[in-house]
């Protein structure tokens, strides 16, 4: 990034198996990915000076940071969890970047793990305090209610919202960590039962147990290090915070601010870009996000998607390892780690040709909060 | 004096009402009399939903209640097939619409019992329900329905 010092480099990433994960605790999941992200990076625990996470979704547990860091028998100088829910993966990379200029660490972990599939999940479709006798409950609601205004104000259709998820499946049927593998076509999603018109089944991400971790270091020290390193070239945030429907647009999203800000700081444009990485807990989110990001026009998402150029192979491979729709429901750690695998060239049958520039996209809430990054290899497959 | 009649396909609306505060007794009590209020800031004179102890445009702590029509617009909507919680079982699927209040605030509102399909921008008024012997609930019906 322009402003800083120096560059930065995430060198090491890892997860767990997806789905149902019986047996294995919320604190588990973050230790089993950080264990297998250091190992990728050929690091141990006692390399790292920083532990940074994202509070679980099913609970939101006091002192976070401090409890991993005691599960891998670390004292370390830099802790910290951030609370904007899925923007969060990409506010802590913010957050260890500026720990590191400021001398206080020099390789932080960052991770989340959580399991409320086999666990506890009652946050999930908690009555909203006053707002609980309108009958608003869970997250599906309040998207499917942006999708019904996104549909009005721009035509978008269901069979675009099937595209969506038929796109990030078609991509985690290549992927054999995917939750969710199985091919199925508009008419399959058509008759998917509905969940709150104009969502149905098969426009929401599943419940799943997991967990997913990376190593943030300096250019300096991964240059010492085993695995081709992959550059943080920009980050933007912006929130649109207010509680959806209030908000005076509600076909929108923080990423055209966010997106700006990420593709200034980096010195690119979006043409620049190989594939993106979105987070898609629900169809209508990344068909805002790329109108938002510029990729298309306003109201052109749906098209986009319906048109198959967001298919590995296609003009914008989008959510090459399934996205939150089919890989898994966790929010969005997956997606940094799937970028980060594409831009080494380990992406094994799903790997986008050349791949040089991904653009990760995370939002939280009902897209209250919002972050972008680019990563790139700095061109090595050149 | 004669209990307001309380219909059974109101019966476990009661575990949703949120705790009774200071800020929203007024708001509920107008309600239970058949009455929508609203807050309105005495500096700036915009109306808010839901209640606070300031105004959230101008920070003005002068604030007012008015009663409103309650009339406005459809902004967003949805129609919820999923049994979320068992107070609305007996309505699925119901839809539950935002709706742009004349006034200026956006509410969250559940319309039950609808006979005809709803679209954005259709004109809509309350319908407040009896649940409990004291309390009641907003939701919203078509205008002229
Ligand atoms: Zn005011």
């Amino acid at each position: 990034m322009k402003s800083l010092k120096q560059k930065y480099c995430i060198v090491g990433v890892g997860n767990t198996a997806y789905g149902k994960n019986p047996g294995i605790s919320q604190i588990a999941h973050n230790v089993l990915a950080i264990r297998a992200a250091l190992e990728d990076a050929g690091l141990s625990a006692q390399d790292l000076d920083g532990v940074l996470t994202k509070a679980p979704t099913s609970t939101f547990p006091m002192l976070w940071g401090p409890k991993i860091a005691e599960a891998l028998r670390i004292q370390p100088k830099v802790t910290a969890t951030l609370d904007q829910a899925g923007a969060s993966n990409i506010g802590l990379i913010q957050y260890a970047i500026s720990a590191i200029e400021m001398g206080q660490a020099e390789v932080i972990a960052i991770s989340y793990g959580d399991n409320p599939r086999t666990g506890t999940r009652a946050s999930y479709a908690r009555p909203r305090g006053d707002d609980a006798l309108a009958g608003l409950f869970g997250a599906p609601s309040s998207y499917a209610m942006v999708a019904k205004r996104h549909m009005h104000e721009y035509g978008t259709t269901n069979e675009q919202l099937a595209n969506v998820a038929i796109a990030h499946r078609t991509h985690a049927n290549m992927n054999p960590n995917a939750q969710f593998q199985e091919l199925f076509t508009v008419d399959d999603y058509m008759s998917s039962r509905w969940v709150a018109e104009p969502f149905r089944l098969l426009d929401c991400c599943p419940v799943s147990d997991g967990g997913a971790a990376y190593i943030i270091t300096t250019e300096e020290k991964a240059k010492e290090l085993r695995a081709l390193p992959v550059y943080i070239e920009g980050i933007g945030q912006a929130h649109p915070s207010w509680d959806f429907y209030r908000r005076p647009e509600l076909a929108t999203s923080g990423a055209k601010i966010a997106g700006k800000m990420a593709f200034e700081s980096a010195g690119l444009q979006p043409t620049d870009v190989d594939f993106c990485e979105i987070y898609d807990c629900f169809t209508i989110v990344p068909l805002i996000s790329l109108e938002e990001y510029g990729f298309v026009n306003k109201g052109e998402g749906g098209s986009f998607y319906e048109e198959q150029r967001t298919h590995i192979g296609g003009e914008l491979p989008c959510n090459t390892s399934g996205g939150l729709l089919s890989e898994t429901g966790m929010p969005g750690t997956q997606l940094v780690v799937e970028a980060v695998r594409q831009l080494r060239g380990e992406g094994e049958n799903r790997q986008v040709k050349d791949a040089e520039v991904g653009l990760v996209s995370q939002q939280g809430g009902i897209m209250t909060t919002h972050a972008t990054m680019l990563l790139s290899n700095q061109g090595v497959h050149q | 004096m004669n209990e307001p009649a309380i219909a059974d396909k109101f019966a476990a609306f009661e575990e949703l009402i949120p705790p009774l505060t200071d800020l929203n007794a007024p708001y509920r009590e107008a309600l239970s009399r058949g009455e929508l209020i609203l807050q309105r800031c005495k500096s700036c004179s915009s109306y808010q939903y839901p209640f606070e102890s300031f105004c959230y445009e101008c920070g003005s702590t002068e604030l007012e209640h008015k009663i409103s029509l309650g009339q406005g617009s459809i902004y967003s909507f949805v129609k919820v097939h999923q049994p979320y919680h068992s107070a609305f079982k007996p309505f699925i699927p119901y839809t539950v619409a935002t709706i742009q209040l004349d006034e200026g605030p956006r509410l969250l509102c559940a319309m039950l019992e609808l006979t005809t399909e709803v679209e954005i921008g259709d004109r809509v008024t309350p319908r407040i329900e009896r649940i409990t012997a004291s309390e009641s609930m907003l939701t919203y019906e078509l205008e002229g329905s």
